[in-house]
């Protein structure tokens, strides 16, 4: 029993490490076609509008409201220590150096990962995928390296914008409910952040974009089995990205910021 | 300029279930040959397996005597430019409206602007019947019918030299479908390409083949001339092709 449990084991990382390797192969052979002529501009454009200014009500609401709680949260927590001042400095660097970034991640996971996945899906089950191959465009250049690119570029705009928004929601806070002067709030928020926590988060925003079409195109690109195989592709895409997304979150602050 | 095809010996299975157990057939140039076979016998996963699309698990399949699995990726897709294939359940983009879809290819390779591409278009889709104000429509917008016409607009406009028609002509009212087997007999013919055509329809077997070969059981059981099915003389060729419930296939189905 113990034997079987053992191959059991095996068998699944050895499974495990195929689809790692075959995911990383996935990944080189899209990132290959972005530099080998010829180009899909008109894809990477339609993708690049479809995740930076499709997604900016979401993504806006959210940094809003996460401003606005942070704000809130810390004054509550903070008055016990009478440090009620350090507000400012709190809401902006967790802004800007995580919920920023992780919470866009995670709207556009849902939003765009999911899509990728579905629509990629669709045109396997459907045959449209293998139907480029015979019309002279290679489906991993014309589908998968625009999409890649796109959100790459896409997710540190959402960022930023999502930083400032997030900022704004807890100086809207903390000015007319907290009871902080409008300048102070602002000088403190400018002196406190540093070039490098703003600089960390849209980094943090690209690897995630690049992370959020990779699982939408990759399990949307092997999907199999008519509606139901597409439903799992668009799950699994949207769970692991969110997963990884968290993951790597740690792994770039990590090489940001320990020193 | 027109291409060969052969066969040799080509296995396929999924997950333990033999589809293809050894497909031999040769295509000669500017040939059309007909493929029939029961639902379910591998005709549609031959041809993706011409064309790359699946691999082989064993058997040489060669194009104009190349052997398609030894080829370099830019051989491969200069072959690909030379050959045109309708899809069985016609596989149009559904992002794209039908225009774009009939031109694809010739925008892929370069061969017209996108301003060029609707005047093209216009013309491939009454090439095939259809009217011009269709390529204005989105895919989703056509009927069943309407999007296999398309699609086979699609397979044609860029006058490949090598043609596969998974089943061109289902899913079409009987005069849409001698109208199909016209334009398929009329790319034979005068552009003087190869086709390869899967079919169930008899009547249209024998109006697009010249030669006909029947699958069974992931073998060519029988290859001759189109004109012949129904009075081929092999029992399950003629029982296939007159459609009958009594003969050697239904009783293999039942034993
Ligand atoms: N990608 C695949 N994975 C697993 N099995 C497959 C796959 N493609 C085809 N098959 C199996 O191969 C067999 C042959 O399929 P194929 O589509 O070639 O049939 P066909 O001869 O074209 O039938 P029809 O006339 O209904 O189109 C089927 O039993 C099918 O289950
Ligand atoms: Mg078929």
């Amino acid at each position: 029993m113990l034997l079987g449990f053992l191959a059991g084991l095996g068998r699944a990382v050895l499974r495990a490490c195929q689809e790692v390797g075959g995911l990383a192969l996935f990944a080189l052979e899209a990132l290959s076609h972005l530099v080998r002529p010829p180009f899909h501009g008109r894809q990477f454009l339609r993708h690049f509008i479809e995740v930076a200014y499709f997604s900016l009500p979401v993504v806006a609401l959210t940094a809003l409201f996460t401003g606005m709680v942070l704000a809130l949260q810390s004054y509550t927590g903070f008055a016990r220590f009478n440090a009620q001042s350090a507000v400012a400095s709190v809401v902006a660097l967790s802004v800007t150096r995580e919920l920023g970034p992780v919470l866009a991640g995670l709207m556009v996971a849902g939003r765009i990962g999911a899509a990728m996945a579905a629509e990629l899906g669709t045109m396997r089950v459907t045959d449209q995928i293998d139907a480029l191959t015979t019309l002279s465009t290679d489906p991993m250049k014309y589908l998968v390296a625009p999409r890649l690119l796109a959100a790459t570029l896409a997710l540190p705009l959402l960022v930023l914008v999502a930083d400032i928004i997030g900022v704004m929601g807890g100086y809207l806070v903390g000015t007319a409910k907290l009871g902080f002067v409008s300048a102070a709030f602002l000088d403190s928020t400018w002196d406190v952040l540093e070039t490098m926590d703003v600089v960390s988060g849209l980094v943090k925003a690209a690897v995630f974009g690049f992370v959020i079409a990779l699982m939408g195109c990759w399990c949307g690109y092997r999907s199999r089995g008519g509606a139901q195989g597409v439903g799992m592709a668009t799950t699994s895409a949207v769970v692991l990205a969110s997963i990884l997304i968290l993951a790597l979150d740690y792994v770039v602050t990590e090489a940001f910021f320990a020193q | 300029m027109t291409l060969t095809v052969t066969l040799e010996g080509v296995c396929k299975s999924f997950a333990g279930k033999t589809v293809l157990e050894g497909v031999d057939i040769a295509v000669p140039a500017s040939s059309s040959l007909v493929v029939l076979g029961g639902s379910g016998s591998g005709k549609s996963v031959m041809l993706k397996c011409i064309l790359g699309l699946i691999t082989p698990d064993a058997g040489r399949i060669l194009i104009d005597g190349r052997d398609v699995a030894a080829m370099s990726r830019r051989e491969r897709a200069a072959l690909m430019d030379r050959i045109g294939m309708l899809f069985q359940n016609g596989a149009l983009f559904d992002s794209l409206p039908v225009w774009e879809n009939v031109c694809f290819k010739l925008l892929a390779q370069k061969r017209i602007t996108r301003r060029g591409a609707r005047d093209k278009a216009a013309e491939v889709l009454a090439q095939v019947g259809l009217a011009a104000s269709v390529g204005d429509l989105s895919p989703a917008e056509l009927s069943g019918g309407m999007q296999k016409w398309v699609a086979l607009a699609r397979a044609v406009a860029a006058a490949p030299d090598l043609l596969f028609f998974d089943e061109p002509t289902t899913g079409l009212d009987p005069i849409m479908g001698a109208v199909i087997d016209g334009l398929i007999v009329d790319c034979v013919q005068r552009l003087g390409a190869t086709a390869i055509s899967i079919t169930h329809d008899m009547a249209s077997a024998r109006r697009i083949g010249q030669r006909a070969a029947m699958i069974y059981k992931g073998r060519i059981v029988w290859d001759g001339p189109a004109a012949s099915l129904g009075q081929t003389g092999n029992a399950m060729v003629d029982q296939f092709a007159r459609g009958e419930r009594e003969g050697p296939i239904s009783m293999e189905l039942r034993r």
